[in-house]
């Protein structure tokens, strides 16, 4: 393939094609992936599902729809999202080449802003003036409430009071952008809290409010629609992938909490059998402590927020905490789709620990460059792991799915590198400029392992 | 007397000229045993119907009073299967039970054995608020084997296909959410509440009960006024953590008497 003719095949990929063009992979009538999905949901809310069903449905063959959502993609959120070659990384994965999908240079700093576009242009068109969204990172809050700015739209972000310390940071993000950001206080005080609030408020306001869904999990349409939005990532990256090496990737890898990232860059490559397909789930302590998030690789079907999936859950249906380092990735439940891909075998799911994460997000900063959020360091060790496995000859496609300056707190008190009474902001630079310069490349991990972490 | 099922329950009601008195209390609240107490006192008070609620991790349909009454009862150790001993002992006493539960601790309890040790425990029942027909075809199967009731709920902003559609798959009562919102006493009935149950109406011959909102005897006379059954929760919970026993039955007496007092309710 000629370079000219390649950049022109990656410069036709378009936000609105994951849409307008079916994949080939729908669910059944009823939002059915499988046995999974469907509307596991109070009565009250199926009037709104079915006119979001609808609004959808109508846009994604509406051409004015189609023509607002990519200009929007290519002159604000700034698609096609590059793809980045690491070398250096990838010397620490057997030699694999390594290839970053970089969704972490989108406007808002993650692949969120795919999905939150698309929902909140639909939410114009329902008519609808009040946005409420769930959280656990702030990514999905912050896109959220750039979006309402963006298209005024009101806008009320529900967030678990320990993510609201945790991303402290993305709060602010969100109070400047003038959403509402309300800590949920009920249960484990994370994502699934901030999830059962943002129900709860959808049950009492749905006429007047969209609930702008950020993962691919919750009842049909959400699960087939969030998807949708976000396979611009997968379709983007192939065509650039090949572009590139003139092949396809050896394996495909993405970190999977909900699990938007991880479907929408896994959907391009469902039909190329030769494309491992792995998501990594946050394995937190360990899956042996029984402190993690790995839905997948530990836990049983069930129902929960609105989709029949794998969730973590006790012998009695109750659901159980999840635990991870990453907000974003804290999360017992996953998205029907991923549940189907894993019981047919077509993408497998791993878990790694917040331990492995971290030293691969020090390792990703140092050796080219980039710091990653923690839930995309979760993917970047995935890579690490895959490349050993898979040799020199691999190509591995990472989908980087966001930035990490959200992070940079967590991170620089689980390296130590200030004291855990200290923000990152009141830190003495010098503590920082001290760490780079005592410890090698990719092992101020260890000085992690003197502190408690972010845990105490 | 225990009635056999719940269409005998409120065909008793209607024979006495008045609508029923449906309570609701978390099994396990705020032990095992007292909240067999607990229900059994509002049965002696004057509900003819008694939801158990089952204790679940995410009550999204659920307002701040009955979430912490559900978290209390998890704490203090609840398990799924002492709904069954609860609705046991006070089908023993007395009361008449049905059981209203999230689904998920159904499914993984697994549908048919749910059913069938439910049943065996004199549970009338089940309520599913996060149910919807759609996805209930094992809950039907099991419901018709061991001849529980199937309460849906409908909702103000249910279209009248899904009225239509969601009473046919009921039986026993219809469940009428009288506003939109989670669960909670309020000060007032919204007008809602008589729009529902009369867009509900033609669709079916079953009694329809109206929640959601009532904490008083004028409440409970105003919905009695054009509802089968008044359906009372986050008062009762209220109650029982103010005054135990003794308050949950003043309630009930109290509730009851609005209701009797309404009549039998008028069919527009």
């Amino acid at each position: 393939m000629s370079s000219s003719t390649s950049v022109r095949a990656s410069s036709r990929v378009t936000a609105s094609q994951g849409i307008e063009t079916p994949s080939g992979h729908e669910p059944d009538g009823r939002g059915h992936f499988g046995r999974y999905g469907g509307r596991w949901v109070p009565e009250a809310l199926v009037a709104a599902l079915d006119e979001l069903e609808t609004a959808y449905e109508k846009a994604r063959h509406d051409p004015e729809f189609l023509t607002e959502l990519d200009r929007l993609h290519r002159d604000y959120t700034g698609r096609p999202s590059p793809l980045t070659d690491v070398p250096k990384l990838s010397r620490h994965a057997g030699g694999a080449r390594i290839l970053l999908k970089r969704e972490d240079l989108n406007h808002t700093g993650s692949h969120k802003i795919n999905n939150v576009l698309g929902q909140a242009l639909l939410t114009k068109r329902m008519g609808k003036e009040r946005v409420i969204a769930e959280t656990g990172a702030g990514q999905h809050g912050v896109a959220t409430a750039t979006a309402c700015a963006l298209l005024d739209l009101e806008c009320v972000v529900y967030m678990g009071e320990v993510d609201t310390r945790r991303q402290a940071l993305n709060v602010a993000r969100m109070r400047l952008l003038g959403a509402t950001v309300i800590p949920v206080k009920t249960g484990s005080r994370t994502l699934k809290d901030a999830i059962n609030e943002a129900l709860r408020d959808w049950v009492t306001n749905v006429d007047s409010t969209h609930y702008l869904l950020g993962t691919v999990a919750g009842p049909h349409p959400f699960p087939q629609m969030v998807r949708d939005f976000h396979r611009v990532i997968g379709l983007e990256a192939r065509a650039q992938v090949l572009e590139r090496t003139g092949r396809l990737p050896t394996a495909v890898a993405a970190c999977v909490g909900g699990g938007s990232n991880a479907i929408g860059i896994f959907h391009a490559f469902i039909d190329d059998p030769g494309v491992r397909l792995v998501g990594f789930e946050p394995g937190g302590d360990g899956v042996e402590t029984g402190r993690h998030g790995a839905t997948l690789s530990e836990g049983s079907p069930g129902a929960l927020h609105g989709a029949f999936s794998y969730l973590l859950q006790d012998e009695d249906g109750q659901t159980a905490e999840s635990y991870s380092i990453s907000a974003g990735l804290d999360y017992p439940g996953v998205g029907p789709e991923h549940a189907l891909l894993k019981d047919l075998g077509r993408a497998e799911y791993q878990p790694v620990t917040d331990a492995e994460a971290m030293d691969a997000f020090a390792l990703l900063c140092r050796t080219e460059g980039i710091i990653p959020a923690i839930e995309s360091a979760h993917a970047v060790a995935g890579a690490l792991r895959l490349g050993q496995e898979l040799g020199p000859d691999a190509v591995i496609l990472v989908n980087l799915s966001g930035r990490g300056d959200k992070d940079v707190d967590t991170a620089a008190k689980w390296f130590g590198m200030i004291g855990q009474d200290e923000s990152a902001e009141a830190a003495d630079g010098t503590a920082i400029a001290e760490g780079r310069t005592e410890q090698p490349t990719g092992s101020f991990a260890d000085a992690g392992s003197e502190t408690e972490g972010i845990q105490a | 007397m225990s009635g056999r099922s719940v269409a005998d329950v409120f065909a008793k009601c209607r024979a006495e000229g008045r609508g029923a008195l449906v309570g609701y209390l978390p099994a396990g609240y705020p032990t095992v045993d007292e909240g067999v107490e607990l229900l059994a006192a509002m049965s002696e008070g004057g509900c003819d119907l008694l939801e158990v609620g089952v204790p679940y991790s995410d009550p999204v349909m659920d307002g701040p009073t009955i979430q912490a009454a559900a978290d209390t009862a998890l704490r203090n150790g609840f398990r799924l299967r002492d709904v069954f001993s609860t609705v046991e002992r006070v089908t023993a006493a007395g009361g008449n039970c049905v059981v209203m539960t999230y689904f998920n601790p159904v499914l993984r309890y697994g549908v048919d054995r749910f059913a069938a040790d439910l049943a065996a425990a004199g549970g009338l029942g089940l309520i599913t608020p996060d149910l919807i027909p759609d996805e209930a075809d094992e809950w039907f199967a099991a419901s018709d084997k061991y001849g529980l009731s199937r309460t849906f709920l409908v909702s103000p902003s249910s279209t009248d296909e899904r009225i239509a559609s969601t009473t046919a798959a009921s039986s026993g009562f219809v469940y009428a959410t009288s506003i939109m919102g989670v669960t909670g006493a309020r000060d007032s009935v919204n007008s809602a509440a008589g729009e529902i149950v009369g867009r509900t109406r033609p669709h079916t011959s079953l009694p329809i009960g109206v929640g959601l909102g009532v904490r008083n005897a004028d409440q409970a006379a105003e919905i009695a006024g054009f509802a089968d059954g008044v359906i009372v929760g986050s008062a009762f919970v209220s109650a029982a953590e103010k005054g135990g026993p003794d308050a949950v039955r003043d309630l009930a007496r109290e509730l009851a008497a609005g209701v009797a007092r309404a009549g039998l309710p008028q069919r527009a």
